[in-house]
């Protein structure tokens, strides 16, 4: 079981009368892409926000293989997350807007700070170190992304598809085992698109980091995932390969209403998709 | 205009970043130095007040514009500065020992008013800060066996190796030396970790938590630094005065505290000082105006009221970033000239940005 990095066992979540999450059960292997699909109001992003802690389970636990061996991810407080390995992206773009981009990248850098308070406070010969050692860090990561011209510019001024590319980075900074993708191509045209699925594919291949990711296009999940898992009002309708999954019954229906409704439609997905 | 070729990260860290700011801030130091002996007696003392006023404008500043969190009350830390100052240096403690104390003690006060910060946002959080204010103002006037009520209490001036510095070239170059230590401390804390986590606080909490920040702890410290600086503010604000009453801790001036970081320019540390000028300045404006202003308006009462509001209006409305911001755009005019276009500082409006944690 040395292969797999994070399990969840029968995750459910219930915001009041809402039943988020139900009974979802999923291991991600060392090394893979998964991907999460589905309709919206899965419970994809849920789940996401399940293993990035910033909620809790009502029931169930995840277990992930941490530094330490494994431990229980559902016990861990919020914020020690990203010194586990774990790194995420958010649907929405959630980055320090009023902030340059090496700024931001170099937050990053945040759970390897050598420093304390006082060392900050004084800029000892230590700081000074740690701040050369953090930006040699940074800007690995932006040689690795293309973001050298962007270095200095203020995010708030940036295009939406750089800002996806920037917070892809900022995460890659924390140094992950785990990475957290939520929806990275939305919002991008389809060159970006395909420069996002090179990416993660050096991200997988060059620096050996897991990927979990929710997303809705087709072609980039089918291109990167290694096994994807579909979701529909909170539950698991299918898993295995993009292919496998894409194929199934479940899926189909769930994404285009019952087989009664749309029969012929079926037919030509299927011819699509094959 | 200047193009830094840079060629060593050293350049990104170091606090001058090229020989431009060298030479401006060596000017400004050799003023500074030479002020005693270039400024009449009260020239200097304003200059005074306008130090004092920016060690406490760079707490708030810490605050409210590089974490994010908005203190309403924070006269109440310079008032707890002023006291512990008064009290201590009565008690005989050397000037510098007791000044650490009142930064501290106001650090730790500073401290309990985090607490519930941590589960306040925005107006709640103003709210929470303002009432603790009241308290405290309420505190000075009642624990008269320490603060000596609403009689007020008269401070000695600080002796130094047994020299009485007086009001003078001595305490104005303590203060020099004060806010000259606050202003680099916050400088290196902003260039750091800490400083970095502060802001990230600051822009996007949620994300800030991914990060590892933890967000109790930093949100603390910001109180808690803030509150020091306002402290040290307040022991310098009692020495300069030689008297404190309740009244110089109440709302009023909390308000201008967040009047001078706002028309300063929020997030930057020139606005700290330019907002701390602007604060001293304006009275003066306001008197020398007077005499030539009709006598129904020159002498209403509530001139000084109107004009502060007034101003805070126009800035918010027309130049949010403040003096500093100001200063940006006449100096890029400058620089660039004749290519500078109007709306070069126009930034993008952040519409995908959700406000559902706020």
């Amino acid at each position: 079981m040395t292969d797999t990095l994070l399990s969840a066992n029968n995750l459910s979540v219930r915001f009041g009368g809402v039943l988020a999450v139900n009974n979802v059960s999923f291991d991600v292997k060392q090394g893979e892409v998964f991907t999460l699909i589905g309709p919206n109001g899965a419970g994809k992003t849920t789940v996401f926000n399940l293993i990035s802690r910033i909620y809790t389970p009502t029931t169930g636990d995840i277990d992930y293989l941490g530094p330490q061996g494994t431990l229980k991810l559902t016990a861990q407080p919020p914020q020690d997350v990203a010194s586990l390995g774990i790194a995420r992206t958010f649907q929405n773009i959630e980055l320090f807007e009023h902030a340059s981009v090496l700024h931001n990248l170099l937050i990053g850098r945040h759970t390897h700070r050598k420093t304390g308070l006082w060392q900050d406070l004084l800029f000892t010969r230590a700081a000074r170190e740690a701040e050369l050692r953090a930006r040699e860090k940074a800007e690995e990561v932006i040689e690795f992304l293309d973001l050298q011209h962007y270095r200095d510019s203020l995010v708030a001024g940036l295009p939406y598809g750089v800002r996806k590319v920037v917070e892809m980075a900022r995460a890659l900074c924390t140094e992950p085992k785990l990475l957290l993708l939520d929806e990275p191509s939305s919002g991008l045209n389809v060159e970006e698109t395909d420069d996002m699925a090179f990416w993660i594919q050096d991200i997988k291949h060059e620096l050996g980091i897991t990927v979990l990711m929710v997303e809705h296009d087709m072609s980039l999940v089918s291109k990167v995932s290694d096994r994807v898992l579909a979701m529909n009002q909170g539950e698991v309708l299918a898993m295995g390969t993009p292919r496998e999954v894409q194929t199934d019954p479940d899926v189909v229906e769930a994404y285009l209403g019952s087989i009664d409704d749309v029969s012929s439609l079926r037919r030509q997905t299927q011819g699509v998709s094959a | 205009m200047r193009f830094i070729f840079k060629t060593d990260y050293a350049q990104d860290i170091n606090l001058a970043k090229h020989g431009g700011h060298v030479f401006w801030y060596s000017a400004l130091a050799v003023f500074l130095l030479a002020a005693p002996w270039m400024l009449a007696e009260y020239s200097l003392a304003q200059l005074n007040l306008v130090l004092i006023y920016a060690v406490a404008g760079l707490g708030l500043m810490l605050l409210a514009g590089f974490t994010g969190q908005f203190s309403l009350g924070h006269a109440a830390f310079l008032g707890v500065g002023a006291y512990a100052q008064a009290y201590l240096t009565a008690a005989g403690l050397p000037f510098f020992l007791s000044l650490a104390v009142s930064g501290f003690l106001s650090a730790l006060i500073g401290i309990v008013v985090g607490l519930p910060a941590l589960r306040l946002k925005g107006i709640y959080l103003g709210m929470a800060t303002l009432s603790f204010g009241f308290i405290i103002e309420e505190v000075f006037a009642r624990w008269e066996s320490v603060t000596g009520g609403n009689a007020g209490k008269s401070v000695a001036a600080i002796k130094l190796l047994g020299y009485d510095l007086g009001s003078g070239a001595g305490f104005y170059f303590v203060c020099l030396l004060v806010t000259v230590v606050c202003t680099l401390g916050i400088l290196n804390l902003l260039r750091t970790p800490t400083g970095r986590a502060f802001v990230a606080i600051r822009d996007s909490e949620i994300s800030a938590q991914s990060m590892g920040i933890h967000l109790a702890y930093y949100k603390t410290l910001s109180f808690a630094i803030s509150a020091a600086l306002a402290g040290v503010a307040g022991a310098l604000y009692a020495h300069n005065l030689r008297f404190i009453s309740p009244d110089q801790f109440n709302l009023l001036q909390s308000i201008d505290l967040l009047l001078m970081i706002v028309i300063g320019g929020l997030g930057s540390i020139h606005g700290v000082f330019l907002g701390a000028i602007f604060l001293i300045i304006l009275p003066q404006g306001i008197s020398a105006v007077k005499e030539f202003l009709p006598e129904f308006i020159g002498q209403a009462p509530g001139l000084k009221s109107v004009i502060y509001g007034s101003m805070l209006i126009i800035f918010v409305l027309f130049e949010p970033m403040g003096l500093y911001g100001r200063w940006l755009k006449v100096r890029t005019y400058l620089q660039m000239f004749p290519f500078y276009r109007k709306g070069m500082f126009k930034r993008q409006k952040s519409f995908q940005k959700s406000d559902r944690l706020k």
